[in-house]
C-alpha cells in the first residue's frame, strides 16, 4: 500500500512536505507491479498524471491553494468523459472515440487538485454485476483473484482495494458502486439522485444513474463527495444546492438515531452475510442508536421494476451508437444495413439483451403493462420509504446477497446475475442516497458490506451511521 | 402479456433496435427475455389504478437556461473521429427512405 | 392503383366531393441559441460549425431547456387562444442519420398549448388542436443520382440545424379547400411573425407545412381516409398539392378503389404527389418521458407576461382598420399583411378621408414598402386631406406621395409648392378645354356622336396644356357637359 490515505496525501502535498509528483510515481509503481494480475484499468494515464501532478506542485510552489485533494490520485470509471482521452465504456462500439470535453466531476476533481491516474474497467456500458461483461476482459478481485470484483464499477472498486489509487469514481444505476465496494471491501457511495452532476457520465439509465465515490474509508469518501457534488447548470436534474457537508458530521456518533433493518432485504440472503448485518445492527445499538426491524413492502418489486425501467431507458440512450458520428462502423450498402451490422458487432451480449428487453418493453402495446406499470411501482416504493423515514433516520441491509463469487458462476443465467442487485436497486428507484461500508469478512475470508440508506438529501445522517459501522468493524 | 416470445417477436424487436441478430441469438434472446418478462408478472398483478407513475425521483420543475451562445466544438476535431466525413459533413451510406 | 396523371389534375368535382384538410406547421423559433444547448440558431452557415456535445448527441451530454424558446412557445399559444398548460417532453425513438441521438425530444401527450383557434380574414375559425415544442433535425444532402434520395449513392449530414427549437402547430381538420389552406398558413405566418417567435420565411424552411388531405362525398358526416403530404415549399405549392391530391383521391374512389393511408411526397416540378412508402416496417416510436429533462410548469404570472409581450394580432388589426375606415375586415387584409394599417388608422384619426387613405395606401404606398418606412402618418394624412379638399388632383397627390416615399421631404405642402401644384379653378380649366375642342373639330364630332375612343385624346391634350395640373375627373365631366350629354 502506498503512503497514507487520500487525506494524508493531500495534507502532505498542501504543506509542501511531499510532492504530488512523488505521490503519482509511487502509485504508478504499485500499478506497474500488480495491474497485470488485476486488470483494474482500461487505460493508465501515466504521462497525464505526471503532468497534472507537476501542475499541482507548481501551484503549491507559487503559494496558490492547490485544492482539498491536492496530489491525490483518483481512478475514473471509463464511462466518465475525459477530454482528448479515450472513453470506452468497455465497449468496442466506442473504439477510437476521444471526447471533446470533460465530465463535470472530472473538472471538479482537477479544480480540487486531484490527479486522474487511469480509466477503470467496467461491465460494458455499466450493465452487469461482475465486470465480466467488459469487452476488454474481466477485472479480478484484489482480495481473491479467483473471484469477481462485482460490477459494474469493478475496476474502480478493485483500483482502491489494490492500492492503485486512494480514491475512485464509479457510477451506480442499480448498485454498480455499492455492490463492487462490498465485494472488494471498500466504501462506496451512491448519492441522492441529482446530488452529483451527470454531465459527462455516459448514460445507461438516465433516471437512475448517479456518480459516486469509492474510498478505503468513510472519511475519504466524504471528502470526495463534497468535491464532486453540488449544483451543475449543465444537468437539468441537478439539485440546486451545494453538496451536503458530510465530513463535519462523521464524529457526531449515532446516539439517539433511529435505524431500521429492512426486513424484505434480509430475505434470500446468504446466512453468513445476514449474520453480519445483524451484528452491524447490534453494534449501532451499542453505540446508542435505536435499532428496529422495519418493513418496506414494495422493495420486493424493486428488481422487477428496475429490469423494465433500466433496459427501456438504455434502449433509447444507446440508440446513438449507430456508426454515423463517432466510434466504430461496419460498412454496408445502405444505412439500415450499416446500423444493424455496426450495432451487432459493436455491442456485447448483455448490452444487446438489455436493448432488446427495453425496446420490447417500450414497444406499441406493451408500454402500459411494462414500463408504465414499473413507473407506478416506483411510486409505491417511494411511498413505502416515506413511511419508513417517518419512523427512522436511516435504514440498513446487506449490500449484496453474497460475498464475491467465482468467475462464470452467474454468466449463463441473466436472472441469477440480476439478483446480485436486489438490495441496492430500491435506493436507485427512489432516488435516495445509499452506501456500502465494509463490515468484516465472511466464513470464506471475503469482505462483507453493509448498506446504509437514508432519505433524499440525508447524506449527513447516512455518513454518521456509516462512520459508526466503520468504527465498530475496526 | 405473452408467456413466451416467438422468433418473429424477437426479430421484430431486433429490427426496431437496429440490431442484426443470428438465428442462435434469436433463440437465446427468446428464452432469456421470456424469463425476465415472466418475472415481471409479479408487478403485473399489482393494482395500481390509483398510483401515478414516477418518471423521475426529483420534484424539480422549470429548469431553464438563458438564451445565450456558449462555445461549441471544433468541426475538425469532431469530424476527425467520424467513421467517414466529406466536405465538412458526416458521410453515410445511402438512405432508404425519407424521415418519417 | 393507378396514380393520377399530372396533367389530369384539375378542379375537384366540387358538387359531389368535399376536401377535408388539416395542417401541421413546423415553425422554427427565432431564438439566439438552440433548444437544449448554447449553439447559435443560425441559417446558412458553413456545415457543422454550430455544433457542440449536446446537439451532436455525444455520449454523456445532457439537454438544458432554453427559456426564450419556452417564452415564444407560450406567446404562440396565447396568440392562438390556446390553453397554456404544464407540459413534459418525451423521447420519440427512431433511427435516422440527421437525428444525432436517434430519438427526437418532443412533447407528446402533455403539450404546452392545446385547444385554440385561428380566425381567417374571411371570418371562419379554424381549430388548433395543439402547438407543442420539439427539436429540429439536421440536414442530409443526397449525393449522386441528381440529389434524389432514391438514386443517391451516399448522403452527407450537417447538424447545424439539429436542436433548433420548433413549435409544431396542428390544426383541426376544419379546412375545406386549397384556398382556405393557403389563407390559414398565410394568417398563421402573420401571427407567428407578430409574436416575434418566427421570421416566417418559408423559403428558408423556417416555416414548413405538411397537409393531411382527405375527400368525402358532399354532405357526408364522416371523414375519408387521409394522406399526409410533405415537401411543399411555398403557399403556391401547398395549394397545388392539395388540389392534386384531392383530385387523385376522388379518382381512386370513383374507380371503385380505396384510399390508402400513407405519407406522400409533393414533387413541385412534376406537379404530383407520390407515395413515400419504403421497405421499412411501420414506425413504432416507443415514446417515453425524457428522463434528462424536468416538467415545465408555467405559472399564471409567467403566462401573463407572455400575453403582455404580444402586440395586436392581425385579426385584431383588421378589425381596428375596418372600423376606422368604415369597411369590412376581409377587404383590408392586405394592408394589415403589409403592415400599412397603422398608417391608415392614424391618418383617419387625424381627419383624413378614409376611402382615399385606403386607396392611396393600398396602391401607391404598397408599391414602395421600402419608402413606406419613411412615411410618417402625419404627412400621409396631409396628402390625403389635400386631395380630399381638391387642393391637389389625384395625379398631383400621387406625385406628392411618391416624393414623400422617395424621401425628398416630409412636408407635402412644400413638395406641392415646389412643383407648382395648385388646383386649377374651373373657369381656367373650361377655357383650356374649349381651346382643345376648337383645335380638334373632327374628333369632337365623333366624341359627341358617342365614340368613347376619342375621350382619351381630349383628356390628354388638356393635361398637356395644363402640365398635368388638371384633375382628370373634372376634365371628363366638363367634356360631357360640352357634348351635351351631361
Amino acid at each position: 500500500m502506498s503512503g497514507g490515505g487520500a487525506l494524508a496525501i493531500a495534507g502532505a502535498v498542501r504543506s509542501g512536505e511531499r510532492s504530488a509528483r512523488d505521490v503519482v510515481e509511487e502509485h504508478l509503481r504499485v500499478i506497474e507491479a500488480a495491474e497485470g494480475d488485476i486488470h483494474a484499468f482500461n487505460l493508465v494515464l501515466a504521462d497525464e498524471a505526471r503532468a497534472a501532478a507537476d501542475e499541482v506542485d507548481r501551484r503549491v510552489a507559487a503559494g496558490e491553494d492547490p485544492g482539498p485533494l491536492a496530489g491525490v490520485p483518483v481512478a475514473l470509471k471509463d464511462n466518465l468523459c475525459t477530454r482528448g482521452i479515450p472513453t470506452t465504456c468497455s465497449s468496442r462500439i466506442l473504439e477510437g472515440w476521444r471526447p471533446p470535453y470533460d465530465a463535470t466531476v472530472v473538472e471538479r476533481l482537477r479544480a480540487a487538485g486531484a490527479v486522474a491516474i487511469g480509466k477503470t474497467n467496467l461491465d460494458e456500458f455499466a450493465m452487469g454485476s461482475s465486470t465480466e461483461n467488459s469487452a476488454f476482459g474481466p477485472t479480478r478481485n484484489p482480495r481473491d483473484p479467483s473471484r469477481v470484483p462485482g460490477g459494474s464499477s469493478g475496476g474502480s472498486a478493485a483500483a482502491v482495494a489494490a492500492g492503485f489509487a486512494p480514491l475512485a469514481l464509479g457510477s451506480d444505476t442499480g448498485g454498480s458502486i455499492r455492490q463492487p465496494a462490498a465485494l472488494c471491501g471498500v466504501v462506496g457511495v451512491k448519492p441522492t439522485y441529482g446530488g452529483v452532476s451527470r454531465y459527462g457520465l455516459i448514460a445507461f439509465a438516465s433516471s437512475l444513474d448517479q456518480i459516486g465515490p469509492f474510498a478505503a474509508t468513510v472519511a475519504e469518501a466524504a471528502v470526495l463527495l463534497e468535491v464532486i457534488g453540488g449544483h451543475d447548470a449543465r444537468d437539468s436534474t441537478s439539485i440546486p444546492q451545494p453538496a451536503p457537508a458530510v465530513s463535519a458530521v462523521l464524529d457526531e456518533g449515532v446516539d439517539g438515531l433511529r435505524v431500521g433493518v429492512v426486513r424484505e432485504l434480509m430475505d434470500g440472503i446468504d446466512g453468513d452475510v445476514a449474520a453480519h448485518v445483524s451484528r452491524a445492527a447490534d453494534a449501532l445499538s451499542a453505540a446508542g442508536a435505536k435499532v428496529e426491524e422495519v418493513s418496506v413492502p414494495a422493495c420486493v418489486y424493486g428488481l422487477t421494476a428496475y429490469y423494465l425501467i433500466a433496459p427501456a431507458e438504455c434502449s433509447s440512450n444507446l440508440a446513438r451508437y449507430d456508426g454515423v458520428r463517432y466510434g466504430m462502423r461496419v460498412d454496408a450498402d445502405d444505412i439500415t444495413a450499416m446500423y444493424g451490422a455496426t450495432r451487432a458487432a459493436g455491442f456485447g451480449p448483455e448490452v444487446k439483451r438489455r436493448i432488446m428487453l427495453g425496446t420490447y418493453a417500450l414497444s406499441a402495446g406493451y408500454y402500459d403493462a411494462y414500463y408504465g406499470q414499473a413507473q407506478r411501482v416506483r411510486t409505491l416504493l417511494i411511498r413505502d420509504f416515506e413511511n419508513a423515514y417517518g419512523d427512522f433516520d436511516a435504514l440498513i441491509s446487506p449490500t449484496a446477497p453474497t460475498t464475491a463469487f467465482a468467475f462464470g458462476a452467474k454468466t449463463a443465467n441473466p436472472m441469477a446475475m440480476y439478483m446480485s442487485d436486489v438490495c441496492t436497486i430500491p435506493s436507485n428507484l427512489a432516488g435516495h442516497p445509499a452506501m456500502s461500508v465494509p463490515f468484516g469478512t465472511g466464513d470464506d475470508g471475503l469482505p462483507v458490506g453493509v448498506q446504509v440508506m437514508a432519505d433524499a438529501l440525508a447524506e449527513p445522517t447516512m455518513f454518521r451511521v456509516a462512520a459508526a459501522l466503520e468504527e465498530a468493524a475496526a | 402479456m405473452p408467456d413466451s416470445l416467438s422468433a418473429d417477436d424477437v426479430r421484430h424487436v431486433a429490427r426496431l433496435a437496429r440490431l442484426d441478430v443470428t438465428d442462435e441469438e434469436v433463440e437465446l434472446f427468446a428464452g432469456q427475455l421470456a424469463a425476465v418478462l415472466d418475472h415481471a408478472s409479479d408487478i403485473e398483478a399489482l393494482d395500481t389504478h390509483e398510483v401515478p407513475p414516477t418518471a423521475h425521483p426529483l420534484p424539480l420543475v422549470n429548469v431553464l437556461r438563458e438564451d445565450e451562445v456558449t462555445p461549441g466544438v471544433e468541426r475538425d476535431e469532431v469530424l476527425a473521429m467520424a467513421p467517414a466525413a466529406e466536405e465538412g459533413r458526416f458521410r453515410v451510406p445511402r438512405i432508404l427512405g425519407e424521415a418519417p | 392503383m393507378s396514380e393520377r396523371e399530372a396533367s389530369g389534375a384539375g378542379a375537384l368535382d366540387g358538387a359531389r366531393y368535399e376536401i377535408v384538410v388539416g395542417l401541421e406547421v413546423h415553425c422554427e423559433l427565432r431564438t439566439r441559441t438552440k433548444l437544449f444547448c448554447g449553439c447559435p440558431n443560425s441559417f446558412g452557415d458553413e456545415p457543422n460549425t454550430n455544433i457542440c456535445p449536446v446537439c451532436l448527441g455525444l455520449p454523456g451530454s445532457l439537454p438544458v431547456l432554453n427559456r426564450q424558446a419556452v417564452e415564444y412557445a407560450m406567446r404562440i399559444g396565447e396568440a392562438l387562444h390556446c390553453q397554456v398548460r404544464p407540459s413534459i417532453f418525451h423521447r420519440k425513438n427512431y433511427f435516422y442519420p440527421d437525428m444525432p441521438k436517434d430519438y427526437q425530444v418532443s412533447q407528446y401527450d402533455e403539450p404546452i398549448n392545446v385547444e385554440g383557434w385561428l380566425e381567417l380574414p374571411a371570418g371562419k375559425r379554424i381549430g388548433i388542436t395543439r402547438a407543442h415544442m420539439e427539436e429540429d433535425t439536421g440536414k442530409s444532402t443526397h449525393m449522386g443520382g441528381a440529389g434524389r434520395i432514391g438514386d443517391a449513392t451516399h448522403s452527407l449530414v450537417d447538424y447545424n440545424r439539429a436542436g433548433v427549437p420548433l413549435v409544431e402547430i396542428v390544426s383541426e381538420p376544419d379546412i375545406r379547400s386549397a384556398d382556405e389552406a393557403r389563407a390559414y398558413v398565410s394568417e398563421l405566418r402573420a401571427i407567428l411573425v407578430a409574436t416575434g417567435a418566427s421570421d416566417g420565411k418559408m423559403e428558408e424552411g423556417s416555416l414548413r407545412v405538411d397537409a393531411n388531405v382527405s375527400v368525402r362525398p358532399a354532405h357526408s358526416a364522416t371523414f375519408g381516409t387521409r394522406c399526409e403530404i410533405k415537401n411543399m415549399n411555398s403557399l403556391r405549392s401547398l395549394g397545388r398539392a392539395i388540389d392534386y391530391e384531392a383530385a387523385r383521391q376522388v379518382d381512386v374512389l370513383q374507380a371503385g378503389g380505396r384510399v390508402v393511408q400513407e405519407t406522400r411526397h409533393w414533387n413541385e416540378d412534376e406537379g404530383r404527389t407520390s407515395s413515400m412508402r419504403s421497405k421499412e416496417e411501420a414506425y413504432d416510436y416507443r415514446y417515453f418521458p425524457e428522463p434528462d429533462l424536468v416538467p415545465l410548469v408555467p405559472d399564471e404570472a409567467w403566462r401573463e407576461s407572455a400575453r403582455c409581450a404580444l402586440p395586436p394580432m392581425p385579426g385584431e388589426r383588421r378589425r381596428a382598420l375596418a372600423e376606422a375606415a368604415g369597411t369590412d375586415p376581409a377587404s383590408v387584409a392586405l394592408l394589415v399583411e403589409l403592415d400599412l394599417d397603422g398608417l391608415v388608422v392614424e391618418a383617419v384619426a387625424a381627419g383624413a378621408d378614409a376611402r382615399i387613405a385606403l386607396n392611396r395606401a393600398a396602391n401607391e404606398v404598397a408599391a414602395d414598402l421600402e419608402g413606406a418606412r419613411r412615411l410618417s402618418p402625419a404627412s400621409f394624412a396631409k396628402v390625403v386631406s389635400m386631395e380630399a379638399a381638391a387642393k391637389l388632383t389625384a395625379t398631383q397627390a400621387k406625385q406628392v406621395l411618391a416624393a414623400l416615399l422617395a424621401g425628398e421631404s416630409d412636408d407635402p405642402e412644400a413638395i406641392a409648392a415646389r412643383r407648382g401644384f395648385e388646383a386649377m379653378d374651373t373657369t381656367a380649366l373650361e377655357i383650356v378645354i374649349d381651346e382643345v375642342i376648337a383645335a380638334n373639330p373632327e374628333p369632337w364630332e365623333r366624341f359627341k356622336g358617342g365614340d368613347p375612343k376619342v375621350a382619351g385624346l381630349f383628356v390628354g391634350q388638356v393635361m398637356k396644356r395644363t402640365k398635368g395640373k388638371a384633375d382628370g375627373k373634372a376634365v371628363t365631366s366638363i367634356l360631357r357637359e360640352r357634348a351635351g350629354g351631361g
